[in-house]
């Protein structure tokens, strides 16, 4: 299955102790491709010709078919189920879409052209325990292949403690 | 001043509108369909084995995703209705905005969950582009048991 390898494993578990505000939450690399889009709109039953149709595309002002903000958002959702772990709890998670990303075409049938690797990213913003809740806050973004965060947004997670 | 379309009372009046239930099941295949296309190994949403030996007992769904709709009239049908006031009053193209989700329960393969949505807002402002909407819809997903799994709040653009 080498759609399964090509992401990395599933970390071990994370627990409260091991964060502090400033700490980074494990990146996690993707690449969007006009094959990815099509499975992500299968998927997810957004069928938008916004993503798929360049004319329609075009008459919407965007150019040529763009990256779903959703699958960003799943994207970010991944990020943070990887970092918590089994055991970690996802309490908020939001993002706003704020910049297009247009996708690599596709070389052969299963791998893309050469281009633009996206990276989602976090970083710890506030720590605190709440009753018997061990509760972390963090900035979470995606950035596309200039650096520039198209998707920003938040995550609160419910973690594990030692004590 | 730019000149630009206003909100017509047709817009206005779709402020507070609620929509029918939409019904939704949880498969797991489905739930493996979401986890592939964003390429997501995570066995919690794919190996019956390891979600049997979780917390869980059962695979559970990525966060932002509630499986599959029976019908899709109801969310669906209520932004239809809101993007065609919007589309007759001048601000025919439709950007999704952004999605912020409160998480009250894990969503596991297997369950049913009834979404209720609602119009919560929809007001205008001045973008680099012109004039631009901002609808926010909310949504309450509740399972099976009657217990409340996820709140979200949508925020469609329509320019």
């Amino acid at each position: 299955m080498p759609l399964i390898e090509r992401q990395g494993k599933v970390e071990k578990q994370l627990y409260f102790e091991d964060v502090e505000v400033g700490s980074e939450v494990t990146p996690l690399a993707k690449v969007a491709t006009t094959q990815m889009l099509v499975r992500w709109a299968g998927a997810s039953g957004d069928f938008n010709p916004l993503h798929y149709d360049e004319t329609f595309a075009t008459s919407q002002g965007v150019g040529s078919p763009i990256v779903h903000g959703a699958l960003k958002r799943a994207w970010l959702g991944q990020l943070m189920t990887n970092w918590i772990g089994g055991q970690g709890f996802l309490k908020k998670f939001s993002c706003q879409y704020r910049g297009m990303d247009y996708p690599r075409k596709m070389k052969t049938m299963t791998e893309p052209e050469e281009g633009e690797t996206w990276w989602c990213k976090g970083t710890v913003t506030k720590k605190y325990v709440d009753g018997d809740q061990h509760i972390v806050e963090c900035d979470i973004w995606v950035e596309n292949g200039q650096g520039e965060k198209t998707t920003p947004g938040n995550a609160t997670v419910i973690l594990p403690s030692r004590a | 001043m730019t000149q630009g379309p206003a909100l017509t009372d047709e817009v206005r009046a779709m402020i507070g509108a609620t929509s029918e239930p939409d019904i939704l099941e949880v498969e797991r295949g489905a739930i493996r369909r979401y986890a592939d296309a964003i390429e997501d190994p995570n066995p919690l949403f794919r190996d019956v084995e390891h979600a049997r030996n979780s917390r869980y007992g059962e695979i559970i769904c990525p966060p932002g995703f509630f499986g599959w709709p029976v019908k899709r009239s109801g969310r669906m049908g209520l932004t239809a209705k809101v993007r065609e006031a919007l589309a007759k009053a001048g601000y025919p193209r439709l950007l999704d905005g952004g999605v912020e989700y409160e998480c009250f329960l894990p969503i596991r393969a297997g369950d049913t969950l009834t979404a209720y949505s609602k119009i919560a807002d929809i007001t205008e402002r001045e973008g680099k582009t012109g004039k631009m909407t901002f609808t926010i819809t909310e949504t309450t997903y509740v399972n099976q048991n009657g217990d409340l799994v996820v709140k979200a709040r949508g925020t469609m653009i329509c320019r």
